[in-house]
């Protein structure tokens, strides 16, 4: 089938109107163009999006006490209650399948006022009591110093890693940050680390640079919090999805609460897992865009390829008689017709697909050398493999296709008319 | 050779049918080289692509070397047509964007011959048609009396068992007619059995049968005097 001789045929036929062929050419050229390129879009954006996530433990949920919205067990509705370190204890113990369950406490954030100062700067920062544990949950690149370790929870160590951010804004340019001390709410704390986040966890990358991490004994201490927690960071591991293991986690909580089994609003929680999962979904709606975009554009290539085909065939009437009377079968003129059009079709396709990719890897190349391109949506953008296997698949059906109608033409004229047409 | 008996063919024109071939009883032996002859019209085209099995008859029988022609699929007449036959055409219809050589080659790339068997042959026809230099160039470097030997060299190419030419010097002066005549006659002299269409009385002189056809029937066969084109040229 894919003799020398087959081949010098099609290249024979294909230059005899270098033009045209090109033209026709160019409509498959930019069907697959379109579809790769909206596929690489598609991937540089879920790849941009999933940097937000990066290191991120997606398979987490945040929940803080409420107030109890249902009277149960004597206790009346409406009744403020809260976590305290031995629900800690209690769900490590009972739950089976989570990683991590990281008690936290919290000063400040959402625009509340000035709580830090240093010398004569103040500023307003989120200030959190945490267990080191939390560097796994919301990683941060620490670029000076350490986090905070076991040893700073067990001897109440006051202690502070800050943000970049909080060091712009507290510090002069060249003052040295680590083993300085700042006042947080009055308190003095050690500096003992700078940490600089690559995301914003769904916030403010900016933002995210401007947060105070103490230990959550020192942070109890200071601040008089007792045994409290004010909210849990709660992984699951890779085994198991939080969303699964919620309603365990939250029944626990209730029982030792004396909270009504079916209070759904007594605990508020944030399920990281089950956003990530939509955002996946979105980006499984987006390619199916693309793909029907990009199909679209390519069938609209293919039927301009099974239109010049049909005009080839027409023009080469006569040439299909004389091959017929020299002997060839239906299925000889058929197979050139139908393989002149994959031809057509792939070489364009081919060329599409090396053009798109050239695209990317100049856009690649840019978005790497920026300075700081933190802020930019794109990380990426590329195809893999699967998708350039999927749209030569495509090609191929294409072009066959493309080739039938053509092919079925140039058969159906009887041999004598053929050879009679002008 | 060649077996026909009552056959009939009419072609459809508008609403009317036009009768063409009313009922032919006709036969060639091996070796013969037999010209058709009559006006414009007469039929002869129509008779000729029936024994190329190009067309189909209407009507009657038609036995190529004892194998009976009769609703053969397209498969079939292409084999048929690629072992069996022949064609040499007015027009030459060689394929213009291929070189002499390979449209020499052609029907034996429809018998799945390897390409250098093919080149090889195809040359050694070539060769015999006296064209052996010209094998690269293309028809349209050709003159009209070039084109029709490498048609000749293309016919003779599958080694068929008939030659069917139809007015095969219709596109050439006379001069030139008369060198393709000699080169026919020389591969009659072969033993290749040919069959000329022809509506010129000289062309038809050089075989050494004709057949006389009018208004659709045989109104004369007889054997004739062969003149030996050479003496002409
Ligand atoms: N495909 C066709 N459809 C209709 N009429 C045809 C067709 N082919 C030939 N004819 C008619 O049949 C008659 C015989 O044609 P043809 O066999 O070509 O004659 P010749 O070759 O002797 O000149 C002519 O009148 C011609 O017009
Ligand atoms: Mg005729």
């Amino acid at each position: 089938m894919f003799s020398r001789d087959k081949w010098n045929e099609i290249l024979e036929s294909l230059t005899s109107n270098v033009f045209r062929t090109v033209l026709t050419a160019f409509g498959v050229f930019w069907g697959i163009f379109i579809l790769v390129i909206l596929l690489a879009a598609g991937t540089g954006l879920e790849n941009g999006i999933k940097r937000g996530f990066a290191g991120i433990a997606t398979n987490s949920m945040f929940m803080w006490s409420q107030t109890a919205s249902k009277p149960y067990d004597g206790l009346p509705k409406g009744r403020r209650y809260n976590f305290d370190l031995s629900d800690v204890e209690a769900l490590k113990a009972n739950v089976n399948g989570l990683e991590y369950v990281s008690p936290r406490n919290q000063l400040g954030g959402f625009g509340g006022a000035n709580n830090v100062t240093k010398g004569l700067k103040t500023g307003a920062f989120d200030v959190y009591g945490d267990y080191p544990d939390v560097i796994n949950q919301e990683p941060m690149d620490i670029v000076e110093g350490r986090f905070l370790n076991m040893n700073d929870i067990n001897v109440n160590r006051k202690v502070a890693v800050i943000g970049e951010g909080v060091v712009d804004a507290l510090y002069d340019k060249d003052e040295e940050a680590l083993g300085s001390y700042i006042k947080i709410n009055g308190v003095n704390f050690m500096v003992i680390g700078v940490y600089k986040k690559k995301s914003g966890m769904g916030r403010d990358i900016e933002e995210a640079q401007k947060q105070i991490y103490v230990p959550f004994t020192s942070f109890s201490q200071a601040f008089n919090y007792g045994d409290r927690v004010s909210w849990m960071a709660v992984t699951a591991d890779d085994n198991h999805s939080i969303t699964q293991l919620k309603s365990q986690v939250f029944d626990i909580i209730k029982k030792r609460h004396r909270i009504h089994p079916e209070d759904d609003r007594a605990i508020g929680n944030f399920d990281l897992y089950e956003q990530f999962k939509k955002i996946q979904g979105l980006f499984l709606a987006l390619n199916l865009v693309a793909y029907f975009v990009g199909i679209l554009v390519l069938l609209s290539g293919v039927i301009g390829i099974s239109n010049i085909m049909l005009i080839v065939v027409k023009e080469r009437t006569k040439e299909i008689g004389i091959r017929r009377a020299l002997g060839a079968s239906p299925w000889n003129i058929r197979g050139q017709v139908l393989l002149e059009s994959v031809f057509l079709t792939i070489i364009s396709g081919m060329a599409g697909i090396v053009f798109a990719t050239s695209i990317l890897a100049i856009v690649n190349f840019f978005l790497s050398n920026m300075e700081d391109n933190s802020e930019v949506m794109f990380v990426n953008p590329s195809v893999n493999l699967f998708v350039v296997v999927v749209a030569m698949t495509i090609l191929i059906i294409s072009g066959l296709l493309a080739g039938f109608i053509p092919a079925q033409n140039a058969v159906k004229v009887k041999p004598v008319d053929a050879l009679r047409t002008e | 050779m060649i077996e026909i008996k009552d056959l009939h063919k009419s072609y459809k024109v508008g609403k009317n049918s036009l009768h063409v071939l009313k009922g032919i009883n006709f036969s060639v032996k091996e070796g013969e080289l037999v010209s058709i002859m009559g006006s414009s019209g007469s039929g002869k085209s129509t008779l000729l692509n029936i024994l190329g099995i190009l067309d189909e008859a209407d009507q009657g029988t038609y036995h190529l070397d004892g194998v009976p022609i009769k609703n053969l699929n397209e498969k079939i007449a292409a084999n048929y047509r690629n072992k069996f036959l022949g064609f040499i055409f007015q027009s030459f219809n060689l394929i213009n964007y291929k070189s002499a050589i390979d449209n020499v080659a052609l029907p034996l790339i429809y018998q799945g011959m390897g390409r250098k068997d093919r080149m090889e042959r195809s040359m050694a026809y070539l060769e015999k048609v006296g064209l052996a230099d010209w094998a690269k160039h293309k028809p349209n470097e050709l003159s009209g009396g070039q084109k029709q030997r490498v048609a000749i060299a293309r016919a003779l190419a599958s080694d068929p068992k008939v030659l069917l030419a139809d007015e095969l010097t219709g596109a050439l002066d006379t001069k030139t007619s008369y060198e393709i005549m000699d080169l026919i006659q020389g591969i009659n002299d072969e033993g290749k059995t040919i069959l000329v269409v022809t509506h010129e009385e000289d062309i038809a002189h050089m075989t050494k049968r004709i057949v006389n056809l009018k208004d659709g029937i045989i109104i004369d066969d007889s054997m004739n005097e062969q003149v030996k084109a050479i003496q002409n040229v």
